[in-house]
């Protein structure tokens, strides 16, 4: 029974194993450091986008305010490192379950809204925690943290030499989000999502209650998030608020996975390896972050998938498969 | 025994609009009740009320020995009430299978059961061929049947079916109507509205007749089509008259 079906999930699960094993032996051969910072910030994205995935792709409820969770990772972690010495491994926990608390305090209320309503609202709210951040003083308020750096160390997690351990914490992070997705994919959850996004009043007749099901979605949504959050600060070791709860973060999450196919497996990861090292090479060739170059760029890429492939990059394949067929 | 579904003096009103007004009825275990009306007479409200798509003004509504008023859609689909709806709301980017364990996931919590539930539902409404379709693929009479695949694989008491066959080709229709028929003989009591006589009257044990709200008239189908205020419910007084 099902046979295409089972061979279709061991499919997706090797091809992602096989796609996990060429890039972590890429370092190796591509020593340039800066082409290194660009791997780790795609796989980073990859995976924030397979989390915002869950929640909006598969849900259907679109965040645009998932900066306020990565925002929230980065804070927690640098703040429990550099106030009470708590290592970041505990941050990282500590900021992804603070991360998922909220969310499913803000879904309380908000999952209420339809469809814009609920956009709009997710930007308002991390307006809000941006701005309550840049006035907490104790949080560093505008100046930020620096998380000082002493030496290579994996309980600190923090490299000062090389860039591979971040690379391969990254490429874990990516391979979890992607796994976690997999795994959600054929599960009363992941059906219960799909089936949330196309109809909720037919999934409620159904036995499906809707509130709960997209409150699930938004805790896990929001902890993985935050866990990239949480790897970002140790990454960079020097967080303010407008770098890692700004509005672009928000964005940067929602675009590969639109870009790549909302709502499916592959979609976010197709749609970061396109689009973060083209940001990252249009920035370094044009011009510096801030002046919004890279916003032109994928605005309009997003514009030509709107109109020419509105279901994502990821629809080229499908569409050759069933011609194969 | 007691009924399986009984409505005590259910009132609805929408602002100044009374939509029902004191219905009580009953339908027995294993029966088909018919539910009809002219336009506007309060079936599709009546029915919402039932599925517990909101709650009703004044009354109370009692399924299966318990009172079930308070409870959500989602509840009551849990204790036993699965429905179709009129305006048919497949899950259109889900495949046909994939609709369907939706449904089968309120009995079934390990996967491969929901799935080998669903298939077994697929096989039962007549649309295994066309599992892998995508829902939006479908054509009307195949989305009507889904819906009624969707709805039985969460293993109902009570099935309501909501116009399942209105707009069909007389084929279509008759199709539809065998469907029914084996779902009562899996044991499913089947709640129908229907606004088309010629098909419903044949196929129900018992039919309930809505008009302004109200209960008009309730029996035997042979009985209620020759009701005067049936037909003149239906059809205006002159008819009734000539009757």
């Amino acid at each position: 029974m099902d046979k295409n079906f089972i061979e279709r999930r061991r499919r997706d699960l090797i091809t992602a194993a096989g796609l996990a094993a060429v890039a972590a032996v890429v370092p190796l051969f591509v020593k340039d450091v800066y082409v290194q910072n660009i791997m780790v910030l795609t796989l980073m994205y990859a995976a924030l986008s397979q989390s915002w995935n869950i929640l909006s792709g598969y849900c259907g409820q679109i965040s645009l305010g998932h900066a306020l969770y990565f925002g929230l990772g980065a804070y927690t972690t640098a703040l429990l490192f550099t106030k009470f010495g708590v290592l970041p491994w505990f941050g990282m926990i500590a900021g992804g379950v603070l991360a998922a608390a909220i969310a499913m305090a803000l879904g309380y209320p908000f999952f209420r809204l339809g469809g814009h309503y609920f956009a709009i609202a997710t930007i308002v709210i991390a307006e809000i925690g941006l701005l309550l951040i840049q006035n907490w003083d104790w949080a560093g308020a505008a100046l930020g943290i620096d998380i000082p750096v002493r030496g290579d160390s994996w309980l600190k997690f923090q490299f000062a030499r090389s860039k591979l351990p971040y690379f391969y914490f990254a490429l874990v992070l990516a391979c979890v989000a992607w796994f976690v997705t997999w795994w959600l994919e054929d599960s009363k959850w992941g059906f219960w999502w799909r089936a949330v996004k196309d109809n909720p009043e037919a999934a409620e007749s159904l036995g499906v209650v809707v509130f709960n099901s997209k409150m699930g979605a938004a805790a896990v949504s929001a902890f993985l998030v935050a866990v990239g959050g949480s790897f970002y600060a140790q990454f960079v070791s020097y967080i303010d608020p407008e770098s890692v709860m700004g509005f672009q973060f928000s964005l940067l999450m929602a675009l590969p996975a639109v870009l790549g196919g909302i709502g499916t497996l592959w979609g976010p990861l197709l749609g970061a390896v396109i689009l973060i090292p083209l940001t990252e090479l249009t920035r370094s060739y044009i011009g510096g972050s801030g002046r919004g170059v890279d916003l032109i760029v994928y605005g309009t890429l997003i514009m030509l998938i709107a109109l020419a492939r509105p279901e994502g990059l990821i629809g080229l394949f499908s569409r050759r498969k069933e011609a194969a067929r | 025994m007691t009924a399986l579904l009984e409505t005590r003096g259910v009132w609805q009103r929408f602002g100044g609009l009374v939509a029902n007004s004191d219905v009580s009825i009953s339908v027995g275990r294993g029966e088909i009740v018919g539910l009809i009306g002219p336009n506007g007479a309060g079936k599709s409200t009546l029915f919402n009320l039932i599925a517990g798509v909101l709650p009703p003004t004044q009354g109370s509504i009692w399924f299966d020995g318990e009172d079930v008023t308070k409870l959500p859609a989602a509840e009551r689909c849990q204790r036993g009430v699965g429905r179709t709806f009129q305006v048919v709301k497949s899950f259109e980017t889900m495949t046909v299978i994939d609709n369907v364990i939706v449904g089968a996931l309120v009995r079934n919590t390990v996967m491969n059961e929901a799935r080998r539930k669903a298939h077994e539902v697929l096989e039962f409404t007549g649309l295994a061929a066309r599992a892998d379709v995508r829902a939006s693929d479908l054509v009307p009479a195949e989305k009507r049947r889904l819906e009624v695949a969707r709805a039985l694989a969460t293993e109902p008491k009570l099935l309501l079916l909501d116009e399942v066959l209105t707009g069909l080709t007389p084929t279509e229709a008759q199709t539809g109507v065998a469907l029914v028929r084996k779902v009562r003989d899996a044991g499913i009591t089947v709640l129908m509205v229907e606004h088309v006589m010629e098909i419903v009257m044949p196929l129900v044990d018992r039919a309930i007749v809505l008009d302004l709200g109200k209960v008009l008239v309730e029996g035997k189908p042979a009985d209620v089509v020759r009701d005067p205020k049936v037909i003149k419910a239906y059809l205006g007084d002159r008819h009734a008259q000539r009757a």
